[in-house]
């Protein structure tokens, strides 16, 4: 009976879907896992008052957002030292995320149920999310123009709403001035001292180009006092505005209102509004540069980063692979050095990513970077240009990392083109090289595409050899900006990748940092299945164009 | 249907025999071939072939499969030179000149000398694109003389009519017989002097064999044709003279009326008699 049903096949099949169903359902999982921690982050939250009251102090008010729950058993919260009231088989503990960090301490606080006299969601509690020091939960009493209150009680909500949009306006033109003429201004500058410096070690920096210099110096000058006046003005108008807010301990507070990036009151929304500020949030999230240690604000950088950085990977992977691949395959004399080239090749595929990052450290930025900054670069000396790590050497580094999937799933391709199509062109007289222009290379493409979504799935995902050539926790500025040459390829940038690893375990603030490191975790998956459903689309576009292989 | 088959073929046949009632060595010669050896490695494919293919008839070369006919015709235009190990003696002339000599250009030999393949091999191409590549590749790619030309060559290849109006569909759409006269189509686009045909119906049906059987009865008026086949109705219907090779030995050449009816050698009378192969 049983070995009929061996005999059958059957429990091979079971075996193979059950592969399948475990692979579907760890894959889902993760995804889940993830999304789940990672998303909830930005639902807006109630704010719970609690009225708490410990073993050695007085009754006393407690505000913030439930974030977690936690059972001790009661043995382990005796030996930890703590008192079970009821003689409960567990201690409740729950996190609070109460915020005033610079009044409390710390974000977070762990406190325990049995010690909770009352909890209620007032309308009244407002949520501020503020440029430093985390949120503000309290409650609003005033709104302040000039040191003068404008508004009080139920009112002030409206109005400090209003001026908060408009200072919020002139915050955003303030921001922008610094960041594009600013610094549009300081790269000229920067430009100009480059030239003085290469000129001076020509020994042609004579009284004309002296002149010229100062002309041009005192231009870009006299546009930064301009636009430095502008900045002044904006920032004297947004200090006018200040909260007066109260804590949960009742003490009052005087929070200027250009401190301010946002206000909720969570208490007061419907679920509709909770659905909208929760996309708003995400959105914020994604489209918004970090703040306070990358801990808050959003991941834009980081994002923008990992895409340029994969692109650029493969514009360098794609042609050298492919010729290399064309090479070994169609030109090549098949023998004993070109399979032990094909094996090594295969074997680079299988070296450890952080090898190649100190062989990009060493080779291309050292060895390279720094020959082009003395053949080229001489006046910026002693401070590097391409001889530190840079986009442009980390965007090598792993086309170099990913080249040999390249190679092995073009030359995989060009195998499978019919010889027949090879000698119909042949025979039209089309010589071996028009041939493979016209024909092969064009009926191998989705087979390189395959090569370039996996290059793309490998290389998005990659940290270890970044950190050594070219990935920062905080980039000062995009490596794509409106300054010629518009791409600035030896600017460090950051990535998704490192930056879960920073939030994660260089943060400062744990609890703060832990949704972030889901919430940056889920972006990075999706920025890879973005990447690859991209080049997967294309793939079968040439697919379906050449789809002469299958029949 | 047979029988309407066999009715052309024998009207075909004594319409030949009037026609050509001169020997193929009184006729201008195309294609001279020398006491051609092949070796592939070790092994010898052809044995000391030596034929004169005339200028504007067709030439069938029969034999049973590994006679080696299929590499005796792509060595007319060098097609050998792509496998791997062989090594050629002997001459090759076309119109006088020794194909094999070393300052050859391949490329342009390729060009005069148009080779269609046992399968169709259309490229994953427009119909209209894969009549042009050969000009393309001269570097013609002027859209009247494109046009011109392929509307010509598909007009040669009897499927103007067919196809005018699905130019810009991907070839590969089109059924196997219209793939074949295709290629056809293609190898004439670019004017060759000679059309090798390795085999051209033996992957199609019967009307499609029919049809690329009266387009080389068409063909033979502008090229000089060498086709190889298994099918000895074919040679006989279509080939103007024929050679009967077997274990890469040329045995017996001739006019075909000649070679099937009165054959010279007791082997070529076995083989077409099938009494082997």
């Amino acid at each position: 009976m049983i070995k009929a049903w061996f005999k059958s096949g059957s429990p091979w099949i079971w075996m193979t879907a059950g592969a399948v169903s475990l692979n579907l359902i760890l894959v889902v999982g993760l995804l889940l896992l993830i999304a789940v921690r990672g998303l909830g982050h930005f639902w807006p939250a109630d704010i719970i008052e609690y009225r708490y009251q410990d073993r050695d102090g007085p009754e006393s008010s407690i505000i913030g957002e439930a974030v977690a729950t936690s059972l001790l058993p009661a043995a382990q919260a005796k030996a930890a030292g703590h008192e079970l009231l009821d003689n409960g088989e567990y201690l409740v503990q729950h996190l609070v995320k109460t915020g005033n960090r610079d009044i409390l301490g710390s974000d977070f606080r762990w406190i325990q149920q049995q010690y909770i006299h009352s909890q209620s969601t007032p309308d009244d509690l407002i949520m501020v999310e503020r440029r430093e020091w985390g949120n503000f939960y309290g409650r609003l009493l005033a709104v302040k123009e000039d040191g003068a209150v404008i508004a009080q009680g139920e009112q002030a909500w409206q109005v400090a709403q209003e001026k908060l949009a408009k200072v919020l306006e002139q915050h955003d033109e303030i921001d922008s001035l610094q960041d594009h003429e600013v610094g549009a201004i300081n790269y000229q500058l920067e430009r100009l001292r480059l030239k003085q410096r290469a000129l001076e070690l020509k020994n042609a920096w004579n009284d004309a180009a002296k002149q010229e210099f100062a002309a041009q110096k005192q231009t870009y000058e006299k546009q930064y006092q301009v636009i430095q006046q502008q900045i002044g003005k904006l920032s004297k108008e947004s200090k006018r505005y200040s909260l007066v807010v109260a804590e949960a301990g009742q003490k009052e507070i005087s929070l200027p209102l250009n401190r301010v990036v946002k206000m909720t009151r969570p208490n007061t929304m419907s679920l509709l509004d909770k659905c909208i500020e929760y996309v708003g949030n995400f959105a914020t999230f994604v489209s918004d540069e970090p703040r306070e240690a990358n801990t808050e604000g959003g991941i834009f950088p980081a994002i923008f980063g990992t895409v340029l950085m994969v692109m650029l990977m493969a514009v360098v992977v794609t042609p050298f692979g492919v010729i290399a691949a064309v090479y070994l395959r169609e030109y090549a004399k098949q023998g004993f050095i070109t399979r032990v080239i094909r094996i090594a090749v295969n074997n680079l595929a299988g070296v450890p990513s952080i090898v190649y990052g100190v062989f990009g450290l060493g080779f291309f930025v050292y060895i390279i970077g720094g020959n082009i900054d003395r053949l080229f670069f001489p006046e910026a000396a002693p401070a590097p240009v391409f001889g530190t790590p840079g986009l442009l050497w980390a965007s090598l580094t792993l086309a170099l990392m990913t080249l040999p999937v390249v190679i092995v799933a073009t030359e995989e391709g060009l195998s499978r083109i019919p010889k027949s199509i090879r000698e119909g062109s042949l025979a039209l007289g089309a010589t071996k090289a028009e041939t493979l222009w016209r024909t092969v290379l064009p009926m191998a493409s989705p087979a390189i595409m395959t090569g370039l979504i996996l290059a793309v799935a490998r290389a998005a995902g990659e940290v270890a050899p970044l950190m050594l050539v070219g990935v920062v926790k905080l980039a000062p500025t995009l490596p794509l900006d409106g300054n010629f040459p518009y791409l600035h390829l030896d600017r460090k940038f950051m990535h998704l990748g490192f930056h879960i690893y920073d939030v994660g375990f260089q943060s400062p603030n744990v609890e703060a940092a832990r949704p972030l490191v889901y919430a940056t975790s889920l972006l990075l998956v999706m920025v890879i299945i973005g990447l690859n459903m991209f080049a997967i689309s294309i793939r079968n576009n040439l697919r379906e164009k050449y789809r002469a292989l299958e029949n | 249907m047979t029988t309407a088959q066999k009715n052309t073929h024998a009207i075909d046949l004594s319409a030949l025999k009037r026609e050509d009632r001169k020997s193929a060595e009184q006729l201008e010669t195309c294609i001279k071939v020398e006491n051609l050896d092949l070796f592939y490695g070790q092994k010898q494919a052809l044995h000391s072939v030596n034929m004169e293919m005339p200028h504007k008839k067709v030439t069938a070369y029969i034999g049973p499969s590994g006679c080696g006919k299929s590499t005796l015709l792509r060595c007319i235009n060098r097609m050998n030179d792509l496998v791997d190990g062989v090594t050629i003696k002997g001459k090759i002339l076309l119109d006088g000149e020794d194909i094999y000599d070393k300052s050859v250009n391949v490329a342009a030999l390729r060009r005069r000398v148009g080779m269609v393949f046992q399968k169709p091999n259309p490229f994953p191409k427009t119909i209209y694109e894969n009549v042009a590549y050969g000009l393309r590749i001269q570097g013609i790619n002027d859209r009247r003389i494109l046009d011109e030309v392929v509307e010509k060559s598909l007009r040669g290849a009897a499927l103007w009519d067919e196809m005018k109006d699905r130019l810009n569909d991907n070839a590969l759409g089109m059924s196997g017989g219209q793939q074949q006269r295709l290629v056809i189509a293609r190898a004439i686009a670019i004017e060759p002097e000679v059309i090798l045909l390795d085999e051209p119906a033996s992957a199609l049906d019967p009307i499609s064999t029919l049809k690329i059987e009266e387009l080389i009865n068409e063909l033979k008026e502008k090229y000089t044709i060498v086709i190889v086949t298994h099918n000895m109705q074919q040679a006989a219907r279509v080939s103007d003279f024929t050679a009967f090779m077997y274990m890469g030995e040329l045995i017996e050449f001739g006019e075909t009326s000649e070679l099937f009816t009165n054959p010279a050698k007791k082997q070529t009378e076995d083989y077409i008699t099938g009494r082997y192969g």
